[in-house]
């Protein structure tokens, strides 16, 4: 990415320069009686990897398909590579590419036929065999679909996405259901198209992926655009760059100990609910809490309390002689490094992965 | 590749052939299964030679007497074991000689034993000295054409033929909407027209082999007559399977699910294995329902076949089934492409 897209990117002199490769303007769908999308603006610049991110029902994926042209907004318009649905439809499904949420491609054909296939319905693109490098499924192309893994599956898929050549790729949750190994593989793939300068515009609801792979993410829930700006960006507006998790205990109910699973849960969170284990709540003091050099904000969620804070080394002495003084004594403790996770919990007072 | 592997309408033809001969299920319901139900019935309908009948004698000169008619099998056993044989139906007719004259034990609700009667009582006749009054001579007659299985072969064919074009289009469209693989195809560029051409293409490459397989045996083995043009026969059989292709694409163009669509098939097509006409004559059934019986596509198809095979009657006077079989063409056809949902 050159400098001029990046500050394009980053909501500058785009228009000026080069045309967006997505505008959005006051897009609306509803169904029945769910708004699914509720008044959208967004623009992806050009050599852009776009993250749309958000729980389940935010209404990412009516988005992104109102994108492709596969689901009719009632209000609002949509312009890809200069092009709209109304007029350029033809030319559109030419030069973007798609990867659908849960396509079953025919479990009978192989993977080189079905890439065949795609690949007809195109004028110009790669070669079949190129698709097939580019998702590493070189040894299974003559294996029928229906004996490949979830992961191979998801590859196929991209494959398939990617035989038209496209200047604009619109990924729906491309690694749901994969297991750790294949969810990497697939990004490494990404990373190459990113390399490749596609504009790439994905769905997911993995924080991590978006940190990850985006250049730039919009955060959404019900419908809207709740954030929108770089990983580092969103993630500076935690106030912190650390995230402090702890539940307390008066100091005179005996401590069962650290419960193993404290070490594990470097990010996330275990709910309070966690097994084996029970918490006592204590009374804690927020304004005291909060008036500690370093802490930005808190939050108490189902009684565990969350700080964000700056300077880690220096905040945390701090807090524990703060709890201390208060006669608490904690039953959990546990810091990671702010995500985008946190984000959204921050505007949301909800986690992510609750829904 | 060469051009026609570029094109998008060969390939979507391809993976059609593909898919269907990749699934060993359709390949025996489309081919194996008609030459199976047509050699079954074929053996069980078939017109036997006339039966020899078996009779038994109590005396030596009677079984003689008996045994000089070629339609009658004779045996000597005593009264006992004949009137057990007769119980058991081993035997039909039992003669028993008796002071003055001959005894026929039979039974004359049988059809067999009183033909039996006849037969027996002829021959002892003879044997006695009695000679026909009038000459008379047998001319014996077997046409083909007015066997059972002559009446079925057309009907089993239009059955098929509706079978194949209704199963092949609805279950392979409705699988493709309930794995979002229509979806996925109308986001590529493909011409949407192009997909539902590729299932009629398909389905006319597979009819030329369903078809020849089909009536080649029942004329091989049967020696069922074909007396109309061949080529009018084709045309009909076209005719009659894009027909039933258009009414599977309506049936599945609307349906989410395999469970919904397999249900619409069999309402579909039950009522016409009923009344159509493949196993006995559609005009058995009252004249009340008799316009909505004609009216049936696979009614329209069957009177089509068979009067191309059995009557060699040609295509002009064959405007009223033509017609109907048209109208199950266009009608269905249009209503669907308004109504498909494609995701």
């Amino acid at each position: 990415m050159n400098d001029a897209t990046r500050l394009a990117a980053s909501g500058g002199f785009a228009d000026s320069i080069k045309k967006p490769a997505l505008l959005i303007r006051g897009l609306r769908k509803a169904f029945a009686d769910v708004q699914a999308v509720d008044g959208m603006d967004l623009e992806v610049a050009a050599g852009e990897c776009f993250g749309l991110l958000g729980p389940n029902g935010a209404g990412k994926t009516t988005t992104i398909e109102i994108c492709e042209g596969l689901t009719e907004p009632d209000e609002g318009q949509v312009e890809l590579l200069g092009l709209n649905w109304s007029r350029g439809s033809r030319e559109l499904r030419q030069r973007i590419g798609i990867q659908l949420q849960e396509t079953q491609f025919p479990d009978k054909l192989t993977v080189e036929e079905t890439l065949r296939l795609f690949r007809s319905f195109f004028r110009h693109g790669i070669s079949v065999d190129e698709s097939i490098r580019t998702a590493q499924l070189e040894e299974k192309r003559g294996s029928r679909v229906g004996g490949l893994s979830g992961g191979q599956k998801q590859r196929l898929a991209m494959a398939c996405a990617l035989v038209g050549d496209p200047e604009l790729l619109f990924l729906d949750e491309p690694t749901t259901g994969l297991d750790p190994q294949a969810r990497r593989h697939l990004w490494d793939l990404v990373d190459e198209l990113k390399l490749a300068g596609r504009t790439i515009i994905l769905t997911t609801h993995y924080m991590e992926e978006a940190e990850r792979l985006c250049d730039r993410v919009a955060i959404m829930d019900h419908g809207r655009v709740i954030a929108l700006g770089t990983p580092q960006q969103l993630i500076a507006t935690v106030g912190g760059e650390d995230i402090v998790e702890f539940a307390v205990s008066y100091s005179q109910v005996p401590n069962a100990g650290s419960p193993p699973h404290e070490q594990e849960a470097v990010r996330g969170n275990p709910g309070p609910g966690a097994p084996g284990h029970e918490r006592v709540q204590g009374v804690v003091d927020a304004e005291k809490l909060t008036a500690i050099p370093g802490v930005q904000s808190h939050r108490v969620d189902a009684a565990l309390h969350q700080l964000s804070v700056s300077e880690l080394h220096t905040t945390v002495p701090r807090i524990f002689a703060a709890l201390a003084a208060e006669g608490l004594h904690l039953s959990e403790f546990r810091t990671h490094s702010a995500t985008l996770e946190d984000v959204f919990v921050r505007l949301t007072g909800r986690n992510l992965r609750d829904e | 590749m060469n051009e026609l592997g570029l094109s998008s309408l060969y390939q979507l033809t391809m993976a059609r052939f593909r898919l269907l001969s990749r699934e060993p299920e359709a390949i025996f319901w489309i081919f194996i299964f008609p030459i199976l139900l047509a050699a079954g019935l074929g053996i069980a309908f078939r017109n036997r030679p006339a039966d020899v009948l078996p009779v038994a004698a109590t005396t030596s000169q009677l079984t003689q007497a008996l045994s000089a008619d070629k339609g009658l099998n004779a045996k000597e056993m005593d009264e006992a074991s004949g009137t057990h044989s007769l119980a058991t139906g081993a035997i039909l007719l039992l003669a028993v000689q008796e002071p003055d004259g001959v005894a026929y034990q039979y039974d004359d609700t049988n059809p067999d034993a009183r033909t039996a009667r006849l037969l027996a009582d002829r021959a002892v006749q003879v044997a006695a000295g009695q000679r026909d009054a009038v000459q008379a001579e047998n001319q014996l007659i077997h046409e083909t054409g007015s066997r059972y299985i002559d009446f079925v072969v057309p009907g089993l064919l239009g059955m098929n033929l509706m079978g194949s074009a209704i199963w092949g289009l609805g279950f392979a469209i409705v699988e493709a909407r309930q794995k979002k693989l229509l979806k996925r195809m109308v986001a590529s560029p493909m011409p949407r027209w192009q997909y539902l051409a590729s299932f009629l293409l398909s389905r006319l490459v597979m009819l030329v082999i369903e078809v020849v397989a089909f009536l080649g045996f029942a004329g091989l083995v049967f020696g069922v007559p074909f007396r109309g043009s061949l080529w009018q026969l084709g045309f009909l059989c076209v005719l009659t399977s894009m027909a039933f292709s258009a009414l599977g694409l309506l049936i599945s163009s609307r349906a989410r699910t395999m469970e919904a669509a397999s249900g619409l098939m069999n309402l579909v097509m039950l009522p016409m294995w009923i009344l159509s006409g493949v196993f006995f004559s559609a005009s058995r059934f009252p004249a009340v329902i008799q316009p909505f019986v004609r009216a049936l596509p696979l009614t329209a198809a069957n009177e089509a076949f068979r009067a191309n095979m059995l009557q060699g009657t040609n295509l002009t006077h064959l405007v009223a089934p033509v017609g109907i079989l048209l109208a199950w063409l266009a009608v269905p056809f249009a209503v669907s492409l308004r109504i498909f949902r494609w995701r």
